[in-house]
């Protein structure tokens, strides 16, 4: 059986390892090829971004080689997916080769979009990018102080980055001695200051505690970059000395090119995560239109699933679990401290107090990760 | 011609029902119907809130075995 996963990510990358293991018989004999198709040879640790931007790390710590993650037996090449020929089951890739499979995943991924908001390119800073990130850094490195504006767009990329960057930028801010100098002001576009309520609940009086001031209901429409003004879609204008993003996002294009989801989200199955429609091809990870958080552990525990589902299914036909939701997500609450959320579809989170052993144990994973994604962890 | 659209947020705590109607009302025309399906019953209170707030027209909302369906149009 031929199992192609297109996409080197974090879900594409767990997912390819677990399958190996579980197919080694399978891989030994024949019986089972995998194959992955990559836009990149270097994997990058996206969250360690967020350290990068507030000069925590150096870019180098965020990149391995793709193929030194991958188990031996998985056929790695470094050749984009240009076109999906879904009812032949094929895809024809970049360099012009054609991939046949009987079991394809789709883990793709997603991209910021900071383009879609007028003004935003130009007038925002952000962090989704090594380039972004650095430059970021040495904008913050030379401000002088005044008003940060943070604001967050529609959908996007970690739904604890908002929260994480205001209290890192606190902290950062703080060790040089010029909060007094800083007015940092976050905006968030529903009517609480984080998607989860029991996030928010703990979030917005840490803001109070730390003197962050808050503005809810605020949806970016245009950024006026020439006279610093960002203005929302509820008809507010903010003021501000520098503006950091969290920019929205979209699926890849080569998603959206090929008509298998709108703004580059392939409709998909929340507990079975096949694409809906189509029995062989399954989706992981950002790609997903599951309405759920954009998240590598999102990726992480969907590549589980469908390790286990596609191993049972070479080995006796069928899947043999569901997804059911879960996400762990870290919050760091300054450069010392942090806290967790963890939920699934049927249970809210209830995060705790942040303390600085959460905050190490977050250090520490943004070690091991390296482990996790190959599949160990 | 306005299209009628469903916004699927059950079992969605994060990023919820009501960022999940906002990234549609982006890819949505003016005229546009999208019925919101929540598990969640916030909802029912939050997003005719923000859908007034920001212009767009409120239409009804309704409950079945756990389920609000919040119907709204975009107007802007």
């Amino acid at each position: 059986m031929k199992i192609l996963i297109v996409g080197g990510g974090m879900g594409g990358t767990i997912l390819a390892n677990n399958l190996a293991r579980r197919l080694t018989n399978e891989l030994k004999t024949g019986k089972a090829k995998i194959t992955m198709l990559s836009a990149s040879e270097k994997h990058m640790y996206q969250p360690g971004l967020l350290y990068l931007a507030v000069g925590r790390i150096t870019p180098d710590e965020l990149y391995r080689d793709q193929a030194s993650l991958l188990e031996p037996g998985i056929n790695f090449h470094v050749d984009p997916v240009e076109e999906f020929m879904l009812d032949n089951n094929q895809v024809k890739t970049k360099s012009g080769k054609t991939f046949d499979y009987d079991i394809m995943v789709i883990a793709t991924g997603s991209r910021m979009f900071p383009e879609g908001i007028p003004g935003m390119v130009e007038g925002a800073e952000t962090f989704y990018t090594e380039e972004t990130a650095l430059k970021m850094f040495k904008t913050l490195k030379d401000f002088e102080g005044g008003k940060v504006v943070i604001t967050v767009g529609v959908p996007h990329k970690c739904p604890m980055a908002p929260l994480e960057i205001t209290f890192m930028l606190h902290d950062y801010f703080k060790d040089r001695g010029m909060l007094d100098k800083v007015q940092l002001h976050y905006t968030y576009p529903i009517g609480r200051v984080h998607a989860l309520e029991n996030v928010a609940k703990w979030a917005a009086p840490e803001m109070d505690k730390l003197g962050i001031k808050y503005d809810t209901f605020f949806n970016i429409k245009e950024v006026d970059a020439a006279n610093k003004v960002l203005k929302s879609e509820e008809g507010v204008d903010i003021n501000y000395d520098l503006l950091i993003t969290i920019p929205t996002h979209k699926g890849m294009e080569v998603v959206e090119k090929n008509g298998l989801g709108q703004n580059g989200w392939i409709p998909t199955n929340k507990t079975k995560l096949n694409m809906e429609g189509r029995d062989n091809v399954f989706v992981v990870g950002d790609t997903t239109n599951i309405p759920i958080s954009k998240a590598g552990s999102t990726a992480h525990f969907e590549a589980d699933t469908l390790g286990e589902n596609i191993a049972a299914i070479v080995k006796m036909g069928t899947p043999v679990r569901e997804y059911d939701g879960k996400v762990f997500c870290f919050i760091e609450a300054g450069k010392d401290r942090a806290t967790y959320a963890m939920f699934n579809y049927q249970n809210p989170p209830d995060p705790k107090a942040p303390t600085k052993a959460v905050h190490w144990f977050k250090m520490a994973y943004n070690k091991l990760y390296w482990i996790s994604a190959r599949g160990l962890l | 011609m306005a299209e009628k659209k469903i916004v699927d947020g059950r079992g969605s705590f994060c990023p919820g029902p009501l960022m999940e109607l906002i990234a549609a009302l982006k890819s949505s025309e003016i005229g546009d119907e999208l019925e919101v399906l929540s598990t969640d019953k916030g909802s029912a209170n939050d997003i005719p809130e923000w859908v007034n707030k920001v212009g767009h027209e409120y239409i009804a909302t309704t409950e079945s075995d756990g389920v609000w369906h919040i119907m709204i149009r975009k107007a802007k």
